[in-house]
Parts: C-alpha cells; sequence; structure tokens
C-alpha cells in the first residue's frame, strides 16, 4: 500500500499531462491545470516541513550540546528573526521600507553574493590545476578557450585590431560559440532528453521503483 | 605564530582592505568623493601586475609552483583594482544582443512585455545591470512593463532595479504611473508548472500583485489573460527554472515571442535555441548588459565592471599558460628520468 | 467617442507636439516629404476632424487546437497605424446580438492585428468590432483620446478541439519511442542477454566507499538544489539507495543533506529502505538525512561548513546543480575526498569534469539504476533508448543531406506548435 498510492499517483498525473498535451479538449486541459496547482500548493506546504525539520535538528544539537552546537544557535536566531520580520510585514512584507526588504536588501543580497563571487577564485584554481594541454583533444580545448576568454571581453580585439574586421578575436569567439558550442550542446541535449525520457517512462509506468525506497 | 593566529590576522587585514576599497568608492559624506586612479597611475600598477606574472612564470620554471592561494590572491586583485581605473574600452556588439534591442524597437509604444525575473541576490551582479538596462529601455520606448518572478528573491529584485532605474532616470511618480505603465505581479511557486498556467491564465497564478492589488483592479494587466495578449517576452534568468523552460513552454506551446538574459556560465545552454529561431536575441553575463548599456546609450554598472572582467579573464589566462608550462616542464623531466633509468 | 486625458503628456509636451504636428515650418523643412511622414501628416490632420480611419476586419472563427471558449481575429491595420503614427493600440468588443450591448475583451498595442481569445460560451453565437484608438490634442492643449469603429464581423461560435493536430508530428514520435522502449524492455524480460558499456564512475562507487570504511570517516551524499519534480533527482535517489546499502552493509556513516522538503521526506525513506535490506535497521539515524535551505548558495555555504569542519573521505554530487557545482568540488577537493559527480545540466559538467574523480556525463546518470540493479526490464529500457536514438541519428543525417540541397520539406515536418 505505502508503494502501491504512490504508484499510481505518479502514473496518473504522468499519463495526463502526456494526453493534455496532445488532447486540449475538457477534461483533461482542467486535470493538467489542477495538477499544476496541486504541485505549487505542495511544494509550498512542504517549505514548512523542512523548515521544521531544520529547527528539530538544531535544537537537538544545541540540547544535547553536539560538535559546533553554537552554529546550530546561530540557525536557529537568524530563521526565527527572519520570520518574524516577515510576519510584521503583513501582505506587503516585500515593499520597500519593510523590516524583510531591508534584512534581505543589506544582508541576504551581500551574502549571497560574496557566496556567488568566490565562484571567480575557483574558477582560476580549477583552471590553473586541471587545465593541460595533454593530448590532442585537450589542447584544441584550450584554444578555444582561449580564443573565448580573449573574444568575450573587448581586449581581444584591440589585440587583432591590425586584423580585418570579420577575422579578429571577437569573430572567432562568435563562430566557436554559435557552431562548435552549439553542435555539442545539441548532442548532449538530445542524450539527456532521451534518457529523460527513458527514465520518465519506467517512473510513470511503475517500472522504476528504487526511488520510492528500493524493489518491489 | 600559531595556525589560528595567522589565519585570524589574515582575515583581519583582508576585512580591513575590503573597508578601504568600499570606502574608497564610496561618497561618505562629503568627506571625499571616492578615489580613481589616473590613466598613468592605472597603467604603472596594471604594469606591476604583469610583472609580477613574470616573476611567478620564473618561479614556475625553477620548480617552486604557485599555491591556490596565489591565484585567489592575484584573482582578487584582478576583480577589485579595476573598480577604481578610468580607462575606456570599446565594447564590441554582438548579435545576439543587437536582437533584443530591436526587437523593442519593432515595439510600438504601448506595446505589453513581460519581464520575468527568475534570479536571486547571488547572481545579481551579472544580471542586475542587465535588468536595469532593460527596463530603462522600455521606460524609454513608453513600453508597458508586467514583472513576474519564478524565484522567490525575483519580486525584491525586480523592485530594486525599478528604483534604481527610476533613480537614473528621473522619473517621479507623475511620469511613471504603477498599474498604467508597469506593475509587479510577484513571486509564484510552481516552476515550469507556473509558465504553462500562465499559458491560459495569468490571473490563476497570480491572483494579486505584490502590494496586494487584486489581478482585476490593476488597469495594466485587466485585459492580459495569457500569453496572447504579450507582445514581448524578456526572461532574466540565473537556472531553473529560466530560459530552457520559458522556451520550452511558454514559446513552443503557445508561440510567445521571448528573449532572454543569462548569467555567462548559462549561455551556451541556451545557444540551440537562439539558431533555432525560439529566442529573439540573448544577453549574455555582465558583456551582454554592458553591449546593451552601450546600445541604449547609458553608461552604467555593466560598462564599469566590463574592465574588471577583462582583468580576470587575463589573469586565468596567465595562469593557464604557467601551469601547462609547469606541466611540460614536470613531464620532460619525467621523460629524462625515465632515459637515465 | 472616448475622451479620456492621460497624465503622462503634460500640456507644455501636448502644445509642442501639437505645434510640431500642425506648424507650417514642419512642412516648409520638407519641400518633398517621404511617403511614411506625408502619411503621418496626413494621419494627424485628418484626426483632429474625424480620429483615426478604422480598422477592418478581414476573418473569424473558432481558434484552432484549443479546448474552447476562444476565438480567432483578424483584422487589416487602420491605414493611420504606421510608425510614429497617431494610433495609439486597438480594443476588441464582443456582443451576443449585432446590435449590443458590447463588452471589451482585448486591448492591443498598435500594429497588431490578431486577437485570440474573446471569452466565448462554447457553441453560442458573438458579433465582434474593433476599435481603433488615438490621441489628438485638445483645444487647451492636452492630447484627448479619439477611436473610430470597425463593421460588426459575425457570428463567430467557439468549440474544443479533441486532438492538436499541430502536435501530430510529436505524436507519432512518441509513439514510436515508447514502442522502441517497451519492445526491448519485453525482449530483455524474455532471457536475452544485453551488453552495457562500462561506467567508470559508477564502477568507482564501491571503490570510494570502500575508501571511506579504511579511513573510518564520513560518506556524504548531495542530491543537488532541485525537487522531486526534477528527473536528475529522481535518478539521483535511485543511485542513493545503492550507496546506501553499501555504505550500511559496510557499516559507514552517510550523511544526506538536502535542499528541498520533498526531497528530504524522498531521500530518509529510500535511505531507511536501503538499511533495512541489508539488516542494518537499527544503525539508520534520523538525521541521518537532514534538509539545510532551499536557498542556492546558502545550501552550497552549509555543506562548504560540513565539508571542512569534518573532513569527508567521500563525496557524491549527484543530481540537478548549477552555480554551486564547483564551489562544492572546489572545497571537496581541498578536502581531499574522493569525488563523484553525476548531472544532467550540461553547464555544470566542465566544472565536475575538472574537479572530481569521475563524473557521470548526463545519460550515464539515467543509466545508472539499469547499470546498477542489471534488472533486465530496466536494460532493455536503457537499450530501447539507445535504438531511439539511433533513429535521431538517422533522421539528423537525412535532414542535412536534403537540407544541403535546398529541400527544406523534410525539417518542417519536425516543426512543433
Amino acid at each position: 500500500m505505502r508503494r502501491t498510492v504512490p504508484l499510481l499517483i505518479t502514473g496518473i498525473v504522468g499519463v495526463v499531462f502526456v494526453v493534455s498535451y496532445f488532447i486540449p479538449h475538457k477534461p483533461f486541459s482542467n486535470l493538467n491545470d489542477w495538477f499544476s496547482d496541486w504541485f505549487s500548493i505542495v511544494a509550498a506546504c512542504a517549505i514548512v516541513l523542512g523548515s521544521l525539520n531544520l529547527i528539530l535538528i538544531s535544537s537537538q544539537k544545541v540540547a544535547r550540546r553536539k560538535e559546533d552546537w553554537g552554529y546550530a544557535v546561530v540557525i536557529i536566531v537568524c530563521f526565527l528573526i527572519t520570520v518574524i520580520a516577515g510576519i510584521a510585514g503583513g501582505r506587503g512584507y516585500q515593499n520597500t521600507g519593510t523590516a524583510f526588504e531591508w534584512l534581505y536588501r543589506y544582508l541576504y543580497v551581500s551574502l549571497s553574493s560574496t557566496m556567488y563571487a568566490i565562484l571567480a577564485f575557483y574558477v582560476a584554481s580549477a583552471s590553473y590545476r586541471a587545465f593541460r594541454a595533454r593530448n590532442i583533444e585537450a589542447t584544441m580545448l584550450l584554444v578555444a578557450a582561449f580564443l573565448v576568454m580573449l573574444g568575450r571581453v573587448p581586449i581581444g580585439d584591440v589585440i587583432t585590431q591590425f586584423l580585418p574586421e570579420g577575422a579578429r578575436i571577437s569573430d572567432f569567439q562568435q563562430w566557436i560559440m554559435d557552431f562548435p558550442q552549439t553542435a555539442g550542446q545539441r548532442a548532449i541535449m538530445i542524450g539527456i532528453a532521451l534518457g529523460l525520457t527513458s527514465t520518465s517512462l519506467r517512473v510513470i509506468l511503475g517500472i522504476e521503483r528504487s526511488h520510492l525506497g528500493g524493489g518491489d | 605564530m600559531s595556525r589560528r593566529t595567522i589565519e585570524i590576522a589574515l582575515v583581519v587585514v583582508g576585512l580591513a582592505l575590503c573597508t578601504l576599497a568600499y570606502l574608497g568608492k564610496k561618497n561618505v559624506q562629503g568627506w571625499h568623493s571616492g578615489f580613481e586612479f589616473s590613466p598613468t597611475t592605472s597603467q604603472i600598477v596594471i604594469g606591476l601586475i604583469g610583472l609580477s606574472l613574470v616573476w611567478i612564470l620564473v618561479r614556475t620554471l625553477q620548480d617552486k609552483a604557485v599555491g591556490r592561494r596565489t591565484v585567489f590572491l592575484y584573482v582578487g586583485i584582478a576583480i577589485a583594482l579595476p573598480l577604481f581605473m578610468s580607462i575606456d574600452q570599446d565594447i564590441v556588439i554582438s548579435e545576439n544582443t543587437r536582437h533584443v534591442y530591436e526587437s523593442l524597437g519593432e515595439l510600438p509604444p504601448g506595446s505589453k512585455v513581460l519581464v520575468s525575473f527568475d534570479y536571486d541576490p547571488a547572481s545579481s551582479p551579472e544580471l542586475q545591470p542587465m535588468a536595469e538596462a532593460f527596463l530603462a529601455e522600455c521606460f524609454r520606448r513608453d513600453l508597458k512593463v508586467i514583472m513576474v518572478a519564478l524565484w522567490a528573491p525575483g519580486a525584491i529584485q525586480a523592485n530594486i532595479a525599478l528604483d534604481t532605474v527610476r533613480a537614473r532616470l528621473g522619473l517621479d511618480t507623475t511620469e511613471l504611473v504603477y498599474g498604467e505603465d508597469y506593475c509587479n505581479l510577484g513571486y509564484q511557486a510552481g516552476r515550469e508548472f507556473v509558465i504553462q498556467r500562465m499559458g491560459t491564465s495569468f490571473e490563476a497564478m497570480f491572483g494579486t500583485d505584490v502590494r496586494g492589488t487584486p489581478y482585476r483592479q490593476i488597469p495594466l494587466v485587466r485585459n492580459v489573460r495569457n500569453f496572447s495578449d504579450i507582445n514581448y517576452a524578456f526572461n532574466i534568468s540565473a537556472g531553473f527554472p529560466g530560459t530552457v523552460e520559458w522556451v520550452q513552454v511558454a514559446v513552443s506551446r503557445f508561440g510567445l515571442k521571448l528573449g532572454a538574459g543569462n548569467t555567462a556560465v548559462q549561455a551556451p545552454q541556451v545557444y540551440p535555441y537562439l539558431r533555432a529561431g525560439q529566442l529573439q536575441g540573448l544577453l549574455a553575463g555582465i558583456n551582454g548588459a554592458a553591449e546593451f548599456e552601450k546600445l541604449i546609450g547609458l553608461k552604467a554598472v555593466a560598462t564599469t565592471y566590463m574592465l574588471a572582467q577583462t582583468f580576470a579573464h587575463l589573469i586565468v589566462i596567465a595562469f593557464i599558460i604557467i601551469g601547462n608550462i609547469a606541466y611540460f616542464r614536470g613531464e620532460r623531466e619525467t621523460k629524462l628520468r625515465g632515459r637515465t633509468q | 467617442m472616448t475622451d479620456r486625458y492621460r497624465p503622462l503628456l503634460t500640456p507644455p509636451v501636448a502644445l509642442f507636439l501639437f505645434a510640431l504636428a500642425i506648424s507650417p515650418a514642419t512642412f516648409a523643412q520638407n519641400p518633398e516629404p517621404n511617403p511614411s511622414d506625408s502619411a503621418l501628416i496626413s494621419a494627424v490632420g485628418s484626426s483632429l476632424m474625424t480620429g483615426p480611419r478604422p480598422a477592418v476586419i478581414l476573418s473569424g472563427g473558432d481558434r484552432d487546437n484549443d479546448d474552447g471558449g476562444e476565438i480567432r481575429l483578424t483584422w487589416q491595420l487602420s491605414p493611420d497605424d504606421i510608425k510614429g503614427g497617431i494610433v495609439t493600440g486597438y480594443k476588441v468588443l464582443k456582443a451576443s446580438e449585432p446590435g449590443g450591448p458590447f463588452v471589451e475583451v482585448g486591448d492591443m498595442a498598435p500594429g497588431t492585428s490578431q486577437l485570440e481569445g474573446g471569452e466565448t460560451d462554447d457553441g453560442r453565437p458573438y458579433y465582434f468590432k474593433v476599435i481603433t484608438l488615438s490621441m489628438v490634442p485638445s483645444g487647451n492643449g492636452a492630447l484627448v483620446e479619439v477611436s473610430s469603429e470597425s463593421e460588426i464581423y459575425g457570428p463567430i461560435v467557439s468549440s474544443a478541439q479533441w486532438f492538436h493536430m499541430g502536435r501530430l508530428n510529436v505524436f507519432v514520435g512518441s509513439v514510436l519511442v515508447v514502442f522502441l522502449i517497451l519492445f526491448m524492455i519485453r525482449k530483455a524480460r524474455s532471457g536475452r542477454e544485453l551488453y552495457v558499456r562500462k561506467i567508470a564512475g559508477l564502477d568507482a562507487v564501491d571503490e570510494a566507499i570502500g575508501r571511506a570504511t579504511e579511513m573510518g570517516k564520513k560518506v556524504i551524499y548531495v542530491p543537488g538544489i532541485d525537487d522531486m519534480d526534477n528527473v536528475m533527482t529522481i535518478a539521483s535517489m535511485i543511485i542513493l539507495g545503492y550507496v546506501a546499502e553499501m555504505t550500511a552493509t559496510y557499516d559507514t556513516y552517510l550523511e544526506v543533506p538536502v535542499s528541498k522538503s520533498m526531497v528530504m521526506v524522498t531521500a530518509k525513506e529510500v535511505v531507511k529502505e536501503a538499511y533495512t535490506k541489508v539488516g542494518r535497521a537499527d544503525s539508520y539515524k534520523m538525521d541521518q538525512v537532514h534538509y539545510l535551505t532551499d536557498d542556492q548558495f546558502g545550501y552550497a555555504a552549509a555543506i562548504d561548513g560540513i565539508v571542512v569542519r569534518e573532513k569527508p573521505a567521500t563525496m557524491f554530487y549527484i543530481g540537478s546543480f548549477f552555480a554551486e557545482s564547483l564551489i562544492l568540488a572546489e572545497i571537496g577537493n581541498a578536502a581531499g575526498a574522493i569525488q563523484i559527480a553525476g548531472t544532467a545540466q550540461p553547464t555544470q559538467l566542465p566544472f565536475f569534469v575538472t574537479a572530481c574523480d569521475y563524473t557521470l556525463l548526463g545519460e550515464e546518470m539515467f543509466a545508472a539504476s539499469a547499470y546498477l540493479s542489471k534488472e533486465p526490464r530496466l536494460l532493455g529500457s536503457l537499450k530501447g533508448q539507445d535504438y531511439v536514438k539511433a533513429v535521431i541519428l538517422v533522421l539528423v543525417v537525412i535532414g542535412i543531406i536534403l537540407e544541403t540541397f535546398g529541400v527544406w520539406d523534410f525539417s518542417r515536418l519536425f516543426t512543433v506548435v
């Protein structure tokens, strides 16, 4: 029963989505919208579930004085402050000037941007460590990378300004992006799409059930 | 000195440098109006960085390869210092950026443009300049802008972009009327299902706007039922759900005319859609934003950031070359050792 | 005629426009105005007296391939609707009777010549007219909205369709894909041996867990940042089941930090089942699978914190990843963990390939359950997928050849609406 019901729901919803793509007539169009609405509702409700789990595990960590329990205190305090600021703001909690918006603009934006900015450092160090002209293919990749990196910034054209228009680095860069890169992307996308289709079909038909917690 | 003490000292020095850099760029209550290197100073700084890279190359040739922290330091310098430099660069405009600009140019005044803010603050340094430039151009052309968000922070990002655009354009409330010239319908959970549902009814997904006004009471969208009432859509995206989902659902299923602005990392993924004509233009990363700023004649943050972008690319290229030299040297020595054995 | 004052155009601006429109200097500067200029001048001039010339409804009927309640109406633009002209938009009105009353069902920008919608009841006749709107200066300088009406068109009756004819090609393709996959599943069940090539990333799973066991350190499994509606996350849960079985067998601690609540619930179930399956249900702990945050970089930062503090021996990154991929993989690399990644996000594959020891590239990840379980039905679906790929390759080659010789009809067969 614990598996049959989820399998049934998956199967029915999957089939309805596929069928409604081809049959616009009611009830399929309605069912499609209805399931979409339900997904939004379940996704919104599930956030509460996750938050409760976070608080529960963090509280247990503090109560049992587990290693690094200080971080758990920070999580709980920050969580409560954000929730209270959001609720206090009412319907317009996202509007300019509310406490929530202040937290968002001056804390969350800075923290998130910092995390994203770290990428610049990691891209450089990973390239330095791993980008080697080990063989012909790797060398071609390296040359393409150089052309794209130089062609994406104005200095590329400054270096090659003695060349006629249409033969400068930015043009090579655009050609690489438009053709070899796009061709590669398409090949990967076709492969992935087939993998997705096959997996979806297995899930809809109930052949694949490992994601529901193992075998039969 | 213990390792912990060194780490704390480094953090303190780092913070002090960040504070200095921040104050250097900011006008602090009339105390000073921000630092900027003269072109000569800028060139000296660039020369010094170049010389130090040559020194690293020499060290590498002496089998003293640099560690990752040195790479981090150089990247930090390459990104931070250009923000204080006043070097103009000639930005080359790509076809994809031009298509976005031309798509807007083809729209008659009063056309309805849907802008989806599908990103968060993390990618805002790259995407926010794009959003601001795009909105500025829409308002300049008297296009009506309907904003939505499939990412929770997107709704606030839209408000922040609006604040910046209004401050920059000097448009006060009597000139740009909320609900008539633009509106922010806010965030809706449900990812690509939201796009699918918008194909039949906007109102079903966005019952109220961010201010809590019921959909039917907003004059701009009162008659907007679904995508067929939208003249052009622009998706600013940093991932999922984003441009791929907008193309797959809104363009393929509902025939929406769509342009996009993506982070540089994500842009290659949407190239197949550009070539297939499913996307009407693409602003790729900060370059795309800078190109768009140039097209609309606005010298804003993206143009400023481009110098840092140039420096960062050059530093990465320099370190890849240094890394390869070290690799080939190592290979050669291994082979020589093999021969002698 | 509708009068509506627009605050956007303040009196001085309007006065200037008005003066410009009627000033003799405007004409004098261009003794031989080009056709568009003269059209604009005549449009402005005529509108002062009568408003814009009306649009003409050309055709109307039921909207194709919809679920009813909508019609399609096409009209010829007003001759005054030119670039830089006076037309400011169109309104479409509908009524049940030719004599009205009419209600507004569409509000379109200038240059728009079609409406798809109309909010109609199926089977009931409706009559439509198009109002052309324009702005002209009034006596006091402000701009006034004036309009003109088209002839009434109708009756139009809407209806719902039972099949979307524009998607017939997709239907045929889908049937072919499903048929091939099901056929191969059936064939595999009949006991025929199916060959699957070696996938290094999946073969390395045992080795990676073995290393953690030897070192007495934990294994961290990161299932990506997407929810359960993403097939990549489902594929990740399938591999998690196998990893959990292995860690339970070797009594190695497995930690699964997740970023979505629904993934948390599923992962808990998968790990618990795996522990039970190998008879180690007592080793399973409630907090092995735990939620961190929905926020992308908050999640990455939290995992980085765990990795830096606890130095795991093995890291798995399998699922849907975005910009956080390199942040995670570089930190794992710095911590000295053996790393196995897998994603079908093409943009993140280069980062994982660079920073991890093994990477499952796109479809390899979806092949995992078949590869690891060797279950005939799953292997059959994998084989079917290969046949579909072969068919696509043949079609692509045919398309390339035909288009090279200027034959486009074949490619058009694959256009989807």
